[in-house]
């Protein structure tokens, strides 16, 4: 059983249908990214998971648990946390308060600590500022805090939205070097939604690619990368020369 | 000199009248980005069951006061889940008739219960009547325990707004509700909770004021008082408030006493339209940044 399985799910924003119908799934322990151009609805894919935004039809199921339709805020409390696309910490809250705003959910003092030394420990900078008000901080720094802050309710799975939004291309490095290692060390699982698809093929398992609300293409990041349409479309591996005109032919061919 | 001090002392008194008065209104505006302009109506609500504890039912002065300020603490958190949070997301104006409309029907509830009415009451207090002297100047008992109950009140807000989980939950729910959700708050009990503290708030300011100005239906209208303490201070900052008030208490009572009559009432506006035309965002105002 797949630790997140999403299953047919479609969502609307009132009248217009965002996502048409997208099925994945997330093993335990692994990273799965989800590219797509903008407007593809990879945010939405992500709201609709952790229950901001409820879908029409399917079903979202989490440890074999269904939960679409459910609270946010119960969400977060059976181990899947997401950090927003454009970092959205709590500006006027020090950075320290931002994250023990993380572990709202949870009453375990000592735990609590252990897992604020942890991060602190993937991201010195934020214990240098753990006192100043978050909305001083950098981009790069908010982000960090952001997935700090996500890390701190102490979950199973994190929903990741654009971690390298507005970084810059060392940062972005750095950032996915730590996303690998939050991973690998504590096991967490990662569902990814990324523009920057060089980055994301680097560190995920497996990958998906998104279109205008489909899914039109899955497999393992490695095999993904040598496909001529991810080559050309997302790595840019080709000249630009008919781009326009051959893109609009494939979109025909996938549908 | 000693008249000055005074008189300014009487101002602070009412200044933190005004100052509580305003704290419900930005209290109530940082979380839900509405004004609520029932605020005055709830302190005339507090001021009533008070009186009622009190001098109807003859109940300890203290026991009076913390039933005042409990049932409204329900009344507010009451009118967030039952008549707020069903238009929530409806435009700011229709939010404001609405609470305009709930404090016309509390003025005309309280009017309409029996031992209420349209009279003027008043209560007696275990201090009536002492004053404190202190070389030439004399101060009411009524003035110092507003000026000691407000200073109270405000540090107490403030532990709990910047050392309780709670607190801190409140005000995270206020800066950015959608990452409150993504952390687990439940950010409508939050926005319920806010509403009962300032429902509370707005209590004590009606009961601390009630020896002052006596007990009637028509006191909440001190809330356009407030709301210009409000506004000067830079609508949505707590301390802002608080200082906007005692500006404006101090202000008011000198100019009753300096300045010819009909200044008494309009030299509050009067400032506020000096600090708009200098700090468009009032005098503690936040300006939003937002970095993308």
């Amino acid at each position: 059983m797949a630790l997140l399985d999403v299953l047919n799910i479609e969502t609307f924003y009132g009248p217009i249908m965002a996502i048409r119908g997208v099925s994945l799934k997330v093993e335990k322990g692994q990273i799965v990214a989800v590219l797509g151009a903008n407007g593809a609805g990879k945010t939405t894919i992500l709201r609709t998971i952790s229950g901001v935004m409820d879908p029409k039809k399917g079903t979202v199921a989490f440890e074999g648990q269904e939960i679409q339709r459910h609270d946010p805020n119960r969400i977060v409390g059976y181990g899947l946390a997401h950090v927003p696309e454009g970092r959205e910490v709590f500006p006027l809250l020090s950075v320290r308060e931002n994250l023990m705003m993380g572990a709202y959910l949870r009453d375990d003092a000592d735990g609590i600590a252990r897992d604020l030394e942890a991060v602190y420990g993937y991201f010195p900078v934020l214990k240098a500022r753990a006192d100043q008000p978050s909305g001083q901080l950098s981009g790069g720094e908010q982000q960090m805090l952001a997935i700090s802050r996500a890390l701190m309710s102490s979950p199973r799975m994190l929903l990741m939205d654009e971690p390298s939004l507005g970084l810059s291309p060392l940062l972005t490095k750095e950032i996915f070097g730590i996303i690998r290692r939050i991973n690998r060390e504590r096991g967490v699982s990662i569902l990814l939604v990324e523009q920057n698809a060089h980055m994301a093929l680097e560190v995920a398992d497996f990958g998906y690619v998104l279109e205008v609300g489909r899914i039109v293409m899955e497999d393992t990041t490695q095999r993904l990368k040598n496909k001529p349409d991810i080559q050309e479309f997302y790595l840019g591996m080709k000249d630009a020369g008919q781009r326009g005109e051959r893109r609009w032919k494939k979109k025909k061919l996938w549908r | 000199m000693v008249e000055f001090v005074q008189l300014t002392v009487n101002g602070i008194a009412i200044g933190c009248i005004y100052a509580l008065v305003a704290l419900g209104f930005v209290l109530i505006y940082k979380a839900t980005e509405t004004v609520n302009f029932a605020q005055g109506d709830l302190m005339m609500l507090g001021a009533f069951i008070a009186y009622s504890c009190i001098a109807l039912w003859g109940l300890p002065y203290l026991v009076g006061i913390l039933i005042a300020v409990a049932v409204l603490a329900a009344v507010g958190t009451g009118l967030d889940r039952i008549v707020l949070r069903p238009v929530v997301g409806q435009p700011t104006f229709a939010i404001v008739m609405l609470t305009i409309g709930i404090g016309t029907m509390f003025r005309a509830g309280a009017s309409m219960t029996p031992g209420w009415g349209t009279e003027t009451y008043s209560f007696a207090t275990p201090y009536s009547g002492s004053t404190l002297r202190f070389g030439t100047v004399v101060i009411a008992a009524e003035h110092m325990t507003i000026i000691l109950a407000t200073i109270g009140l405000c540090a107490g807000l403030f532990a709990f707004f910047r050392f309780t989980k709670l607190g801190v939950a409140m005000q995270a729910s206020s800066q950015n509700q959608l990452a409150a959700y993504y952390m687990g708050i439940p950010v409508k009990t939050m926005f319920s909770l806010i509403w009962g503290i300032s429902a509370g708030v707005a209590a004590v300011a009606g009961i601390l004021m009630a020896p002052i100005s006596l007990v009637d239906i028509n006191m909440g209208f001190i809330g356009l008082k407030a709301f210009p303490a409000a506004v000067l201070g830079g609508f949505g900052s707590i301390p802002g408030a608080i200082v906007g008030g005692l500006i404006i208490g101090v202000i008011e009572a000198l100019a009753g006493f300096y300045l010819p009559a009909g200044f008494k009432d309009t030299a509050a506006y009067i400032v506020l339209l000096v600090v708009l035309f200098v700090r468009p965002h009032g005098l503690f105002g936040q300006m939003a940044r937002k970095k993308v």
